[in-house]
């Protein structure tokens, strides 16, 4: 098992530096250099143009060097920790990744517990129960959840909301706690607001997962062991829990990882929708002012952080399932 | 399709694209589906014809009229064989400083079919001002309301679907070409090739999607013209989508590759060429189909996305995020909630594609007894 996790971490980390690459690539693809961009950009909100950052940041990044030597430059700073500045915000691109990214994660990672605490019962019980009433809805309700776009959901939800609750269901906090210190009311604020986009986010992924395993297990429930199990009088709650869910389950489990890009990038629409303090509506913002070191740093850090809990989710998977230690 | 008559007459012979599509038609929510679909497609072939009026014509002072009802009895319950609509009036509420409209019952227009209105050149070509239907002279037909600038909904709607239709054909046949391509190589060959297109698809399936495609989309300069901005994006989007494509058919030659038939066709000195396509492609084509099918959708709720947030197409280019973009500040969509529609449009697109994709699923494997 440690081969195969030594394994998994190189290649992470080959999957890192392309990653970081493809991040550089994104940083320089806008016409014209970051500089330009920003002497532009202080230009037109009429601020005084510091000649002295701007050097600063030429002889950081090396702007006037070649390709490869910018990358280094950009990647040893970003190992450091230094991801840039954002002129967009006038501030280090690291505070404004420390005040967003924080929620980013912890709202992904409650999706992801969301999607599975929802669609295995559901799953199970449309295919105990197949062709119920139960299961059709929950069928329809899948398909609908699969093609429907993550903001036309918010927006509807939100209409919804608005026009009969006359709330308002946007951003995370009420006004009164959004700038005020962490309490318990701030918590209790944070969960009343947080579980729609959650439900937004989670629903499309919910969805394809009651599909695989309601066929798995329907595959499963046809065995002639279930059949055996029962002639031998192995209480029907019991047989079903014991054996075929624990079969079926396991491809779902072992792909947890996979959920995680869908997420994220279902976050990143949602937060401009909802106006969430997450990532999605600066990375928005600062593509469209093309404020670059911003842009290619959240994109850098989703993606390595993706990667990331891929790999954790395919660590934990493998201590608890000993199948896969023996196939890879 | 060919039919081939057996020995004994009475039994049919069945090639193998019969046999799908007889398993296909079983399946009564993708028949529907297709059914639907082809409606869809040819309205987009035909959108010209079909949308009441020019995209781009402003109905003055008609800014965010609420959807029109269509009525088949008037004032005094009388029936009309043909529906009608009525006239609208506008009043300016100083209150709230917006304009409300609502149906004068004196006024009625009927709806007609082939009704002559704005002037447009079918496919460029055909200069005519016939329309499918419309509402007779002097009245307005909205069915679903206007939007902020004083432009019929459901024309827009109507032009919408050719684009946001054909993304999904394009996109899906650029990725599918890709795909081949790769997953080929890669399932073929084997080896070092397989190894470094593997770890590619590894990496682009890693990397969450939107925010890769946003900072792309982002970068297409501003001064290109619309149809490059669109097949620019296509290319985008295809970038990642090939990814699945490749995988499937990387697989399908692995399997393959070790069959019986394979290696008789080999001994028996079919070229290698031969072998790929008269012997395996056609035997994985309708796995092909499937995941081609079920690739469309995700195709249109890309480019939906990526419009809805203002880095996809841009006007006047009008695609169903495009449309979807004024619906963008909740504001607007509390006020105008009609500016939604577009959506429902996305949604019956895309689950249509799906069940297509289900029924063909089940059908693709034909001699599987279930």
């Amino acid at each position: 098992m440690v081969n195969y996790i030594i394994k998994r971490v190189i290649h992470m980390f080959f999957i890192l530096f392309v990653i970081s690459i493809i991040s550089f690539v994104l940083i320089k693809l806008p016409p014209g250099d970051y500089l330009a961009t920003y002497i532009s950009h202080m230009q037109v909100t009429g601020a005084q143009i510091d000649q002295e950052c701007i050097e600063i940041l030429r002889t950081q990044y090396g702007l006037d060097q070649p390709t490869y030597i910018q990358y280094g430059k950009w990647m040893w700073q970003v190992l450091q920790g230094n991801f840039g500045w954002s002129f967009y915000w006038k501030q280090p691109v690291n505070e404004i990744l420390l005040q967003r990214l924080p929620f980013t994660i912890l709202l992904s990672l409650i999706t992801l517990i969301f999607i599975y605490v929802v669609a295995i019962p559901i799953a199970i019980y449309s295919a105990v129960k197949q062709y119920s009433i139960g299961d059709y809805g929950f069928t329809l309700m899948g398909f609908i959840g699969l093609a429907t776009p993550n903001f036309l959901l918010a927006l509807v939800l939100m209409y919804i909301f608005y026009k009969y609750f006359g709330i308002s269901i946007g951003g995370l906090f009420s006004r009164e706690y959004a700038y005020a210190p962490w309490s318990f009311k701030k918590i209790i604020d944070l969960i009343n607001h947080s579980w729609v986009p959650i439900i937004v986010v989670g629903t499309a992924g919910t969805a394809s997962i009651i599909r695989v395993l309601r066929a798995m297990l329907l595959d499963e429930l046809r065995k002639p062991y279930v059949q055996t199990a029962r002639a031998k009088g192995v209480r029907e709650r019991t047989l079903l829990f014991k054996y075929p869910v624990r079969v079926a389950i396991n491809p779902i489990l072992s792909t947890i990882g996979w959920q995680l890009p869908f997420i994220i990038s279902g976050f990143i629409i949602v937060s401009v929708v909802m106006d969430l303090p997450t990532i999605g509506s600066v990375l928005l913002t600062a593509l469209l002012a093309e404020d670059m070191y911003l842009a290619g740093s959240i994109i850098l850090l989703l993606s390595s952080l993706t990667v990331i809990g891929t790999l954790l989710s395919d660590i934990l998977l493998c201590i608890v399932d000993p199948r896969i230690r023996y196939y890879k | 399709m060919r039919r081939q008559k057996s020995k004994n007459a009475q039994e049919e012979i069945l090639s193998y694209w019969q046999l799908i599509w007889r398993q296909f038609k079983k399946h009564r929510l993708a028949v529907g589906a297709t059914i639907i679909l082809i409606i869809f497609y040819f309205t987009a072939l035909f959108c010209e014809f079909v949308a009441p009026y020019d995209p781009h014509h402003r109905f003055s002072d008609r800014q965010y009229v609420p959807p029109q009802r269509l009525h088949f009895f008037d004032g005094e319950g009388r029936f009309h064989l043909r529906p009608f609509v009525y006239g609208i009036k506008d009043e300016f509420n100083p209150e709230t400083w917006r304009h409300t409209f609502s149906p004068v019952e004196d006024e009625k227009y009927s709806l007609g079919l082939f009704v002559r209105g704005d002037e447009y050149k079918l496919w460029g070509l055909f200069k005519t001002d016939l329309h499918l239907f419309g509402v007779e002279k002097g009245g307005t037909l909205l069915l679903l309301g206007t939007d902020n600038l004083c432009r019929d909904l459901l024309s827009r709607i109507i032009y919408a679907s050719r684009i946001s239709l054909t993304i999904g054909l394009i996109g899906v046949f650029i990725s599918l070409i890709l795909g081949m391509i790769f997953g080929g190589i890669s399932g073929l060959y084997g080896g070092l090739a397989d190894s470094v297109i593997q770890r590619v698809i590894e990496v682009l399936i890693c990397i969450p999607a939107i925010p890769l495609w946003m900072a792309l989309s982002a970068a297409l300069p501003r001064d290109w013209s619309p149809v490059t901005i669109f097949f620019a994006l296509i290319i985008i989007l295809s970038l990642i989508l090939w990814c699945n494509l490749a995988r499937v058919v990387r697989g399908k030659f692995i399997s393959l590759r070790e069959e019986d038939f394979i290696l008789a066709a080999r001994t028996y000195g079919a070229s290698q060429g031969r072998i790929i396509f008269h012997h395996m492609i056609p035997n994985f084509m309708s796995y092909i189909l499937v995941n081609v099918t079920l690739a469309i959708p995700a195709m249109i709720l890309a480019e939906t996305a990526l419009s809805f947030l203002g880095i996809g197409l841009r006007p006047p280019v009008i695609s169903w995020g495009v449309l979807l973009q004024q619906a963008q500040n909740f504001q607007v969509v509390a006020l105008y909630s009609w500016l939604l529609i577009p959506g429902i449009f996305v949604i019956i697109a895309v689950l249509c594609f799906n069940f297509v994709g289900d029924g063909l699923r089940d059908a693709a494997d034909p001699y599987t007894k279930r």
